[in-house]
């Protein structure tokens, strides 16, 4: 599926604004983004499985919190880095 | 046969760890002359950055963004070029704990190169044996039992988060271990870190309930000797303190400032080679403690006599309406002779004294906000 990378998370993808990524739902796809790009998992799910709190997710342009969420070869991944003020 | 440099050959370099990236400041043999270079990761909040003594090549930076989450980027090039770590300090799946930044890191013991050490936010002590690439939790401290009603829970702390800093290696013994955490206080291991006790005899904790608890205090800055390791010196909410091993009572050395400037600071500097030197950077404690430059007139104080006495050292420092705040990773010394010391502020300055504290001058202004700087 399309993974839409935000600014932030470029310098992982050699930066490319959007990649591909496999997974039936969105905490598969980040294991899959982290195999092609170590460390990018960390960044943004910490060590508990959470999203990180400036963190969002987008699929198909609706916002969900849940890496539990399924996902379609179809669908279109938004990350996106929100709100650190400061 | 090529010989090696002495560090006043080469220079001073000073790495600058800010709230939007890293600098780094370089001098010619003198000391007199410095080149402003960066930013490196700029944007990142980087906490602090740090040489490696042993191989005088390998540097560690602990940095976060706002929005991403921690990690350790490495330099095996004194800092021309960096990777991440593979595995940054991260706690225990399923132990329902985060860690928010890297606060603090240390070099190990001579002995075991590729061992350090990172202090986190909120406490937390973890330990790299391969140069910082991957790292692990020390479970002896992260998961002792007694661990929650030392450090209190994740969300208490400083404004910025509660951290474990201040991690210090007897250069005699690599398995002889201290740590500090604001709040916690003072703990000693003798182990290599598989357990841990308190040791804060002595150090007032006036913001609680019972005023010479076991531990809870708020320790700010704890240094050992590296040629006196029997020594270590602490810079607490509470005071100044000198600790003589084995004895287990720290003495309050900060009773002999001038009551008008108070006891109070965050970072704390030892002589590298003279025990009995050692330089604070007074801030104001008072009532709703400002945090700054009391009076608006910022000020050295040094001891040449373990904290019997001071001398207020203010020669080039402003004199008037400069309320300047200086963080506890945020002052450093070099090795030269005379020795040459270094504070950065949240407002951006480096200030430079080549003399030992007498005199100073400012450096480098209009940086971010200064968390630390180290001299390299």
């Amino acid at each position: 599926m399309r993974v839409l990378i935000p600014s932030p998370l470029r310098s992982y993808t050699a930066s490319a604004a959007t990649v591909d990524g496999l997974g039936a739902t969105l905490g598969e796809l980040s294991v899959d983004l982290d195999r092609r790009y170590p460390g990018m998992r960390f960044r943004i799910i910490d060590e508990q499985g959470q999203l990180r709190p400036h963190i969002r997710f987008f699929v198909n342009g609706v916002q969900t919190r849940s890496l539990a969420s399924p996902l379609a070869e179809a669908d279109e991944v938004m990350i996106v880095c929100a709100l650190s003020g400061g | 046969m090529v010989q090696a440099k002495s560090p006043r050959s080469r220079g001073v370099t000073l790495l600058i760890a800010t709230k939007k990236g890293l600098w780094q400041m370089q001098s010619d043999a003198t000391r007199r002359s410095w080149r402003l270079s960066g930013p490196q990761f700029l944007g990142h909040v980087v906490h602090h950055a740090v040489a490696d003594p042993r191989d005088r090549k390998t540097m560690l930076a602990a940095a976060r963004t706002g929005h991403l989450g921690p990690t350790i980027f490495r330099s095996s090039d004194r800092g021309r070029t960096w990777r991440e770590a593979k595995q940054a300090p991260a706690y225990r799946e399923g132990s329902g704990r985060v860690v928010d930044h890297t606060f603090w890191l240390t070099p190990g013991h001579p002995s075991m190169p590729g061992v350090w050490y990172a202090g986190t936010s909120p406490q937390g002590l973890f330990r790299s044996d391969d140069g910082g690439t991957t790292w692990r939790g020390v479970d002896g401290f992260n998961e002792h039992p007694q661990r929650k009603a030392w450090c209190g829970n994740d969300q208490d702390g400083t404004p910025d988060g509660p951290t474990l800093h201040s991690v210090l290696v007897d250069p005699r013994d690599p398995y002889h271990l201290y740590i500090a955490m604001s709040s916690g206080g003072v703990f000693e291991s003798s182990d290599g870190g598989e357990d841990w006790r308190p040791l804060n005899r002595g150090v007032r904790a006036n913001f609680l309930p019972q005023p010479d608890p076991e531990y809870g205090h708020d320790p700010h800055c704890v240094r050992i000797h590296p040629m006196l390791p029997d020594r270590l010196y602490q810079q607490n909410h509470c005071g100044i303190y000198r600790l003589d091993r084995p004895a287990e009572r720290w003495q309050d050395i900060g009773a002999t400032m001038p009551k008008s400037v108070g006891d109070i600071g965050f970072p704390m500097v030892l002589h590298p080679r003279d025990p009995d030197t050692l330089w604070i950077f007074p801030m104001d404690g008072s009532d709703v403690w400002p945090r700054v430059s009391p009076g608006g007139k910022p000020a050295v104080y040094r001891s040449v006599n373990a904290g019997k006495t001071w001398q207020r050292h203010a020669t080039g420092l402003p004199s008037a309406q400069a309320w300047l705040t200086v963080k506890r990773q945020a002052m450093t010394a070099d090795s030269g002779d005379p020795v040459g010391v270094f504070f950065g502020t949240t407002s951006g300055e480096v200030w430079g004294s080549r003399d030992e504290g007498r005199t100073w001058k400012c450096l480098a202004a209009h940086l971010p906000h200064i968390y630390a700087v180290e001299a390299a």
